[in-house]
């Protein structure tokens, strides 16, 4: 333990909420022998502790980096606001939970980034430890800062922030970075040399080595690469999910968290193609992992974490073949040692309806339906294949089952809506409730609808990742058109700030224009912007207008089929021709099956080595 | 009904009650030690923590009382090394028995407070803190529900010890009631920084050491 800040964070903890989170000290957390160590990892996340510790991506690669002897990985999340107010004030610098040594004596300093509106926590975090923002101040080998999650699909708007970006799934490239990182440690080789030698691991690429050129109208000229790097940067996928690291001795928080739970991955990709859905494209090709590996894992973890709670996560647990099996055994080691198992993203089919009987049996979780859209014209629009009828059949079991709330998510201001499909929502809902008074078999408790809504934001590889978003007054009239048909008082409605979403549009497609706005949002305060009691408009509004960026550019304009994106130096797998054809079906409302009725030809098989097939 | 002592130190003063109790609870799952629980729609493992300890103070002397599974047959004396070998850095327990005395008979609590000035001990702080503690009436303000209120703390705390440990601390030891009603030592910070201003130590740690019955031997 670092003694000198030790002896500040005594006095600046007893003033902070929930300090627990600032410590470190947890069970299953790694602690290794300094003498054995040669390279030591700051792993960041830039979002409160509570978020982090709940992110699967970064227990594995936690996992995955103190495999490897001689490193030494720890973690480092955002301090909440009070926290970076003390810290600022006692001079205390940014430190790593298991050392409690500064961040700035630390060789790597990778960041998980998975949200755009965590941007600026990036550059608090950074300040805070002392660390250069900028790739181009921080020269030598010391401090060499990279990131990796879904927010690098389109990494330019952090180009300036970061070295490098790790693309995909990093079980098996980022041991190759760090061992190519302690090469070149070893020799002495310059950051230079260290970049174009890293830039040569498969799915890492290096923003320094691609100029990116404008026409005068703002929009993208051309991406030329230099230094002789490659075109297009693939994302890296794990072949065998079978084979990968797990964490079966997950960290268990000392304080409560998001996830408190042990999350059971059952398997990447998705099957679906919701064209919306930059997870569902991103996460392909479609790999599942055999039931006997889950049952270990699942032993191992719950065992080792004292956990009482498991999850089978994944896009759509429905979707893996094994799940009815899998739940079976799975529940009957549950419920002799009363751990509750739940399964989300269950899709309304039968299936899913027995299975959720059968779940019941260990925890009644609450029932909730992701249609996304009101009417069933734009629900094949965004290939979002839910009938009404299997909500409502659903619907209809669990409340005779004794089930008595519903959640329901859907969108506004997606691409071809028009106020028929807004009104489509309430109608949908007026039914589920019709439905409850049919047949609830408890009707004295009541029930529970609660209906979300989300402003539409266009994400790149996806089938919309060209489309315009709405303004925030027309989300927010629809938001009105909707509360307006909203009769009972059995119904809860809530919506996403539309501003908020407006500024994830404007990162979430962003370019390099957008480094600067993000810097000079942070320089005006900006922070924890994912959090409403933060998340300041006119901050950011203020510094799109200090550095002359028009934000409609990256909202309401749309981007042209033509035009250069971007995100064009990224390759996810899932080819361009796709995307475009998902998008000219989806203004024909024309759906495309699922991969289970025929390989729709996305192009992500072409990521698996030769022998192995997609889905199997 | 069982009972365990445990400390609470380093990283782990940091933890709050509520989140202590969930880490024991999934500590003697971890252990392989079933826990009985009550009844109820959500039923809860059957554990209490004798005086909650706030945030920030460390502990030699913590208790849990717990009862078994039906069926469990762990023997009590095993049930301190299967818990440290999976319980977090901080938190120890020490024994464990079955003939623990009644929660009433507890009394007292022996206190260590560590008051510290980074420009060193003023030079009348000894006598000036003795002489405030030893006065006849202790006025301390106390959040209530209808505001703070004015309260005489006087009566609750006995044994006042000052010792200077380093040129920058004072240990100051006391006993203090530990129920009906319970004196937090911190209290006594506070009254020192109250009508002591000037001498207000520039920070104060706390640590409970031990627990009295009424009859000043050891609470077990
Ligand atoms: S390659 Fe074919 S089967 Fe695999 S995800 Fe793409 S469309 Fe589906």
């Amino acid at each position: 333990m670092n003694e000198a800040i030790d002896r500040r964070l005594e006095r600046i903890l007893p003033g902070v909420q929930k300090p627990a989170r600032y410590v470190g000290g947890e069970y299953n957390q790694t602690v290794k022998d300094l003498a054995e160590v040669d390279t030591r990892i700051a792993f960041c996340f830039p979002d409160t502790y509570e978020i982090g510790m709940s992110n699967v991506g970064m227990r594995i690669l936690y996992e995955v980096m103190n495999n490897m002897p001689g490193v030494w990985c720890e973690r480092v999340f955002t301090p909440w606001g009070d926290m970076e107010d003390a810290m600022r004030q006692h001079g205390l610098p940014l430190y790593a939970l298991e050392s409690h040594d500064p961040v700035r004596d630390f060789d790597l300093i990778p960041f998980s980034v998975g949200y755009e509106m965590s941007y600026t926590n990036i550059l608090t975090m950074l300040d805070l430890a002392g660390v250069p923002l900028h790739a181009s101040e921080r020269k030598g080998l010391h401090n060499i800062v990279f990131a990796g999650g879904a927010c690098t699909y389109n990494p330019e708007p952090l180009a300036d922030f970061f070295d490098f970006f790790s693309l995909g799934e990093g079980e098996e490239s980022t041991v190759e970075i760090v061992d190519c990182y302690r090469a070149a440690k070893k020799n002495g080789l310059s950051k230079e040399a260290f970049l174009l030698e890293v830039s040569k691991i498969p799915g890492v690429y290096v923003p320094s080595f691609y100029e990116h050129r404008y026409l005068p109208d703002g929009r993208l000229e051309s991406i030329v690469p230099l230094h002789g790097a490659p075109e297009k940067v693939t994302k890296r996928i794990v072949q065998d999910l079978d084979a990968a690291v797990f964490p079966t001795k997950p960290i268990v928080a000392s304080t409560e968290i998001v996830h408190d739970r042990v999350n059971l991955e059952v398997m990447r990709g998705c099957i679906r193609g919701c064209r919306f859905c930059q997870a569902g494209y991103t996460y392909r090709p479609v790999r599942p992992r055999s039931p006997q590996t889950l049952m270990r894992q699942a032993r191992e973890a719950l065992e080792s974490s004292g956990d009482q709670e498991i999850t089978l996560s994944s896009l759509s647990t429905s979707d893996y073949r094994y799940l009815a099996s899998l739940t079976d055994e799975l529940t009957d080691w549950c419920v002799a040692r009363k751990i509750g198992l739940s399964v989300p993203s269950l899709r309304a089919d039968n299936f899913s309806r027995d299975l959720m009987l059968k779940l019941s049996a260990v925890r009644k979780s609450g029932l909730t339906f992701a249609p996304e859209a009101g009417t069933q014209r734009l629900r094949d629009a965004i290939n979002k294949n839910v009938t009404e009828e299997d909500i409502l059949k659903t619907c209809e079991v669990a409340f005779s089952g004794g089930w008595n709330s519903v959640k329901l998510y859907f969108m506004l201001g997606l691409p071809t809506e028009t106020d028929e499909d807004v009104l489509g929502i309430a109608e949908l809902v007026f039914k589920i409730l019709q439905t409850w008074k049919a047949f609830a078999s408890n009707k004295k408790r009541g029930v529970r609808i609660h209906v979300a809504t989300a402003f539409f934001v266009p994400k790149p590889f996806t089938g919309f990742q060209w489309e315009p978003q709405i303004t925030p007054e027309e989300y927010m009239r629809r938001v009105h058109l909707l509360k307006n048909n909203l009769f009972s008082k059995s119904i809860e409605y809530d919506y996403h700030d539309s501003r908020l979403s407006e500024m994830e549009a404007v990162l979430a497609r962003g370019d390099r224009r957008l480094a600067p706005v993000i810097e000079a949002a942070w320089r005006r305060g900006a922070k924890l912007d994912g959090w409403l009691e933060y998340f300041d408009y006119d901050k950011w509004i203020a510094a799109l207008d200090e550095c002359g960026v028009e934000r409609s550019f990256y909202t309401t304009r749309g981007f042209g089929t033509d035009e250069v994106l971007p995100w064009d130096t990224i390759d996810p797998g899932v080819r361009k021709d796709f995307l475009l054809r998902e998008r000219e079906r989806a203004f024909r409302s024309e759906i495309t099956p699922d991969c289970r009725h025929g390989c729709a030809g996305c192009g992500a098989n072409g990521l698996l080595t030769e022998g192995r097939v997609c889905d199997a | 009904m069982l009972r365990m002592r445990f400390s609470k130190e380093g990283n782990a003063v940091w933890i709050s009650h509520l989140d202590l109790m969930r880490l024991l609870m999934r500590a003697f799952r971890r252990a392989g030690i079933a826990l009985k629980h009550s009844q109820g729609f959500t039923p809860h493992p059957e554990l209490s923590l004798a005086m909650p300890l706030s945030v920030g103070i460390s502990s030699a002397c913590e208790i849990a009382d717990f009862s078994l599974a039906e069926g469990e047959t762990v023997p009590p004396e095993q049930i301190p090394d299967r818990l440290n070998a999976v319980l977090p850095e901080g938190v120890r327990v020490s024994d464990c028995y079955d003939d623990g005395q009644k929660l009433k008979y507890l009394a007292w609590l022996e206190a260590e407070l560590t008051l510290i000035w980074d420009g060193g001990v003023p030079e009348n702080a000894e006598t000036a803190i003795a002489d405030l503690l030893a006065s006849e009436r202790l006025l301390v303000e106390k959040h209530s529900k209808n505001g703070p209120v004015e309260t005489d703390i006087r009566p609750m705390y006995r044994d006042v010890s000052l010792t200077r440990t380093a040129g920058t601390e004072l240990c100051l030891r006391v006993t203090c009631a530990a129920q009906n009603p319970t004196l937090n030592p911190m209290l006594i910070d506070a009254a020192i920084r109250r009508h002591l201003p000037a001498l207000a130590p520039d920070f104060t740690r706390c640590r409970r050491l031990r627990l009295l019955n009424a009859g000043n031997e050891p609470f077990r």
